[in-house]
């Protein structure tokens, strides 16, 4: 089985799809590799090398008319009609956005495997594209930051003065963000980070930088690992903390998206204009119109001399490692998919069929849902949604204690038809003392579980008043001189247990 | 003094007592909290004297005086070790007082009842006598036992649920003929009493010696509800509310000692742990290794090689006094710059929070001194664990054998250490009578001897060298 490695020819775009060492991979895997004259050139790969690992060098119709056509970037309209039924198409498509060109492809009878697409599994790693190339984004985005800065990002005390570091903001701690994060950090900077995701708080801190929250909790967890709209309160409340950021920090880089959505506006005109002087946004959201209203896409504008970049070719800035990395997902795709010998379209391979937008001419995508991951992992348990799940948990660990409450109900009924009134006055009392002693005692911390019972065995001395309400009349009837004999008992226990305590007590010291 | 005055004093001394308990939640307000509870005492006294027309009663005064200055010299005197059987034999007064109030109260009814308030009368005095003759008893006995005058194994007499029954019901017949006697009955009231009296030495008896913690604080919690029902006895709400506070602060305490045990409230007090004692290990499986003695020499090599320490203390510890040298150790240890800490189990000791008390009173700081929740997962990470006198608290087979008579109870993981010293005086079982593979263990090597002096050799030796 022929797979064609076809030549980019998207605008600016230096990536191939295959480099001579996933060529010798794929050869392994039983493929025939026909390699498009001069694909791998702006990457750095001759054809000479791609030969010298055994692939043939075709040019442009031989390699479009492979079975399997590998490229990077999704096919152009002329590109798309070339391709006929039979063949498959691995490449990035962003079937949300280009459902013309799903529709172009559908028509021509083709199968289309979105590299997009791959799943959020542990699994799914080997082959997540987005991850290997936001990666490299992310590093990227805080190079170009540097660049365009007009000062370094670490600090430095010198005999001309002291550097302050500088201060980066990151909004979205996805693959790119924590890329950024650690690649800002390496440098030196000061580093803060916002995701609507509480579980990537964790990543966020071991990254290094401080996670930015805002006080209205919600959990903007989505489908598969990636995030979600959030409400307007919530983004209003993460556009006042953007606010302040912006008048603060010298660097932001954004990077949140939303699958099948334009990219959510997080930074205004009016934070931008409110930023330092020499002061740099990255949007690496550009491709999809971008985080930053100011941004425009491909290209680094300045604005009151805080320059926008809205580059959407960071991967193929560093097109030999980029294509290495994307060379290496899709040996391993085609590897899931079978290689040569059983290549197929599994509809029950978990990783394959996510990515499956035509099968023969057929729409497979969306896929059905997956699972939302990490749940169990959510920290925030105690706040707004979550604290609907929590609810049910209580009555149903409450129910069982029902029944000594119905009890307690049928008894107590049962003393208020019988009982007077004085009776139940001191039942009052006692009821509701049991309860503040119950309270009360349940904060005692267990260091002091002797002295607690030394002092409680002292209260209860109380006793004293009941003999000393006996002896009223002198010593002259029985009933006195046992209540004497009653106080003499009491007393011991009253001096002796406050005295015992305060001795224990004086002892803790810290 | 008019009525109203001594009950607004009532409610100033139940503020007082509750704040009193509030304040021992932690160490810095505990002693706040012992001067409110005092405060609250004398407040109540005065005020009961003066409006009973008491106050200059020479009877009154003598008794008082006499009984205070012979408590705060047992007060005083009593070594730390000894706290136990102090705290048990203070709950045995209050029982006895009980039982004195309620026989008075019935010679001498403050006021004539009748009818369903005559009852309930009567069967707060019959109660209050019950609850009382039991505490006074049992906490003889537990006494007994702490102070080893009484052999602390359980005493298993044959049909002992039933005897225990069979008296109930005795107490029962005798309310109802008390109830039905009127002013007569007074002999049913001795009776019932001295037969509660009986159940109070029989329950205690056949409790072990390591379950000892909860059969105090359960005694606890039995001296505040006679206060309780003395009160209801009397109409005086004080005193209600002091025996309440007093009786569930003590049923959380045994409560908290059953869960540290991981075993029901009722098997305690019912007995039949332990039951197996007198067969000791026939309960566990049997223990296969080696066990390996070592010196004070070795045991100081091994503490100046590490880094982090855990001392485990337990009843061993109290019993040959060796907090005092345990201390100057850690100091010497502490100087060296080792992290030096101590682990406590719920139950260690004779008493809830004894180990507590005793390294307090060596003056070590209180936030060295752990609790095991805090301090378990660290054990791993230790490179040496002293095990000073205890046993049972740390042993594996609690957790590892379904068939060990402790199984379930939550332990010190005393064994996830690099090495283990186990200090103890003889080859015997714990106080549970249950082998122990702790100290078959590999990395656990045994120190033989009194607990002070194995302790008093390794102060000197660190000292010297």
């Amino acid at each position: 089985m022929i797979v064609g490695i076809v030549k980019e020819t998207a605008p600016g775009e230096r990536r191939v799809a295959a480099t001579p060492d996933s060529v010798t991979k794929l050869i392994q895997l039983g493929f025939t590799v026909t390699v498009e004259s001069g694909a791998g050139v702006a990457a750095g790969f001759d054809d000479g090398a791609y030969a010298a690992a055994g692939a043939t060098i075709g040019d442009n119709a031989g390699a479009w008319s492979a079975p399997v056509v590998v490229k990077v970037r999704p096919p152009l309209d002329d590109e798309a009609a070339r391709l006929g039924h039979g063949q498959t198409l691995i490449s990035y498509l962003y079937p949300a956005h280009n459902a013309d060109l799903v529709r172009r492809l559908a028509d021509r009878g083709i199968s289309a495997i979105a590299m997009d697409q791959v799943p959020r599994t542990t699994r799914a790693q080997k082959v997540d594209a987005l991850s290997s190339t936001g990666n490299l984004s992310g590093y990227r985005a805080v190079i170009e930051a540097v660049a365009a800065l007009q000062r370094p990002l670490g600090g430095q005390t010198t005999a001309a003065g002291k550097i302050q570091p500088c201060k980066v903001l990151i909004i979205g701690a996805g693959v790119a963000g924590l890329a950024a994060i650690g690649t800002a950090r390496s440098l030196g900077a000061i580093v803060r980070a916002f995701d609507t995701r509480p579980v990537v708080k964790e990543q966020v801190a071991s990254m290094g930088a401080e996670f930015l929250q805002v006080e209205l909790e919600e959990d903007g967890s989505g489908q598969g690992g990636y995030a979600r709209e959030m409400s307007p309160a919530f983004i209003a409340a993460e556009m006042a903390l953007f606010a302040a950021q912006a008048k603060e920090v010298n660097v932001i880089i954004t990077t949140a998206l939303i699958p099948g959505k334009r990219a959510p506006i997080l930074i205004t005109a009016d934070m931008v204009h409110s930023m330092k002087r020499g002061s740099v946004v990255v949007d690496l959201a550009a491709e999809m119109q971008g985080n930053c209203e100011l941004t425009e896409p491909g290209r680094a504008v300045d604005v009151n001399g805080v320059t926008v970049i809205g580059y959407t070719d960071l991967p193929s800035r560093m097109s030999q490692q980029a294509s290495t990395l994307y060379a290496t997902n899709i040996v391993h795709l085609l590897e899931e998919m079978g290689g040569a010998a059983a290549f197929t379209l599994d509809e029950q391979n978990d990783i394959v069929r996510p990515m499956t937008v035509l099968k023969d001419g057929v729409l497979m995508w969306p896929p059905p849902s997956l699972p939302k991951p990490a749940a169990a992992k959510k920290p925030a348990a105690s706040h707004g949604k979550a604290g609907g799940h929590s609810a049910p948990a209580d009555e149903s660990s409450s129910s069982g204690g029902w029944w000594p409450l119905l009890a307690a109900g049928i008894v107590l009924f049962g003393v208020g038809l019988g009982a007077p009134q004085s009776f139940l006055t001191h039942l009052t009392v006692f009821v509701l003392a049991c309860f503040i002693g119950y309270q009360v005692v349940w904060s005692v911390t267990p260091a002091l579980h002797t002295p607690l019972m030394s002092v409680t065995n002292a209260i209860s001395g109380i006793i004293v008043i009941g003999g000393m309400l006996q002896i009223g009349g002198g010593l002259t009837s029985a009933a006195s001189i046992i209540g004497v004999a009653a106080i003499f008992l009491a007393t011991l226990n009253i001096s002796g247990g406050f005295l015992v305590t305060h001795r224990m007590l004086k002892m803790f010291r810290r | 003094m008019t009525t109203s005055l001594l009950v607004t004093a009532y409610i100033a001394a139940a503020v007082l007592f509750i704040l009193s308990l509030k304040g021992l939640a932690h160490p810095s307000t505990a002693r706040r909290g012992n001067q409110f509870g005092a405060i609250g005492m004398l407040i109540a006294m005065v005020a009961v004297a003066l409006h009973a027309g008491v106050i200059t009663s020479p009877t009154l005064l003598g008794a008082l005086a006499l009984a205070s200055v012979i408590g705060a010299l047992a007060a005083s005197r009593v070594a730390m070790t000894s706290m136990p059987q102090l705290v048990a034999i203070l709950h045995s007064f209050v029982g006895a007082a009980a039982v004195l109030v309620g026989i008075s109260n019935h010679l001498a009814p403050a006021v004539e009842l009748s009818g369903v308030e005559r009852t309930i009368h009567d069967v707060e005095t019959y109660l209050g006598v019950f609850i009382g003759s039991l505490t006074f008893t049992g906490s003889i006995v537990a006494w007994g036992k702490l102070q080893g005058v009484i052999r602390s194994k359980p005493l298993m007499l044959p049909g002992r649920h039933l005897l225990n029954i069979a008296m109930l019901v005795a107490c029962v017949f005798l309310g109802a003929m008390y109830l039905r006697g009127g002013h007569e009955a007074l002999p049913y009231l001795l009776i019932m009493a001295a037969i509660a009296g009986v159940i109070g030495i029989h329950l205690v008896m056949a409790i072990g010696g390591a379950d000892m913690p909860v059969v105090v604080s359960m005694l606890n919690s039995y001296s505040g509800w006679a206060a309780s029902a003395a009160g209801f006895m009397l109409s005086n709400d004080l005193l209600i509310i002091t025996g309440a506070l007093v009786g569930s602060s003590g049923a959380i305490l045994s409560y908290i000692m059953c869960r540290a045990m991981n075993r029901s409230f009722l098997s305690v007090i019912f007995g039949g742990f332990g039951a197996e004692e007198g067969a000791a290990p026939a309960g566990g499986a049997v223990v296969e290794g080696e066990l390996v003695a070592t010196t004070a020499d070795e045991v100081v090599a091994l503490l100046k090689a590490a880094d982090s320490v855990i001392i485990v203390p337990g009843y061993g510890m109290a019993v040959a006094q060796a907090q005092h040298p345990v201390r100057e150790i850690v100091d010497v240890l502490r100087a060296a710059g080792k992290t030096v800490r101590f682990a406590i189990h719920p139950v260690a000791g004779r008493l809830p929070g004894h180990m507590n008390v005793l390294l307090a009173e060596a003056n070590l700081p209180y936030d060295i001194v752990l609790e095991m929740d805090e301090i378990n997962d660290d054990f791993p990470t230790t490179d040496v664990v002293l095990v000073i006198g205890a046993n049972d608290i740390v042993n594996p087979s609690a957790l590892d054998d379904p068939s060990s008579p402790i199984a379930g109870m939550p332990v010190l993981h005393a064994w996830e250490a690099a090495a283990c010293i186990v200090f103890k005086r003889g080859k015997g079982a714990g106080y549970a009578g249950v082998e122990n593979p702790l100290f078959f263990k590999p990395k656990t090597k045994m120190l033989y001897g009194d607990a002070k002096k194995s302790v008093d050799a390794i102060l000197g030796a660190l000292r010297a060298g």
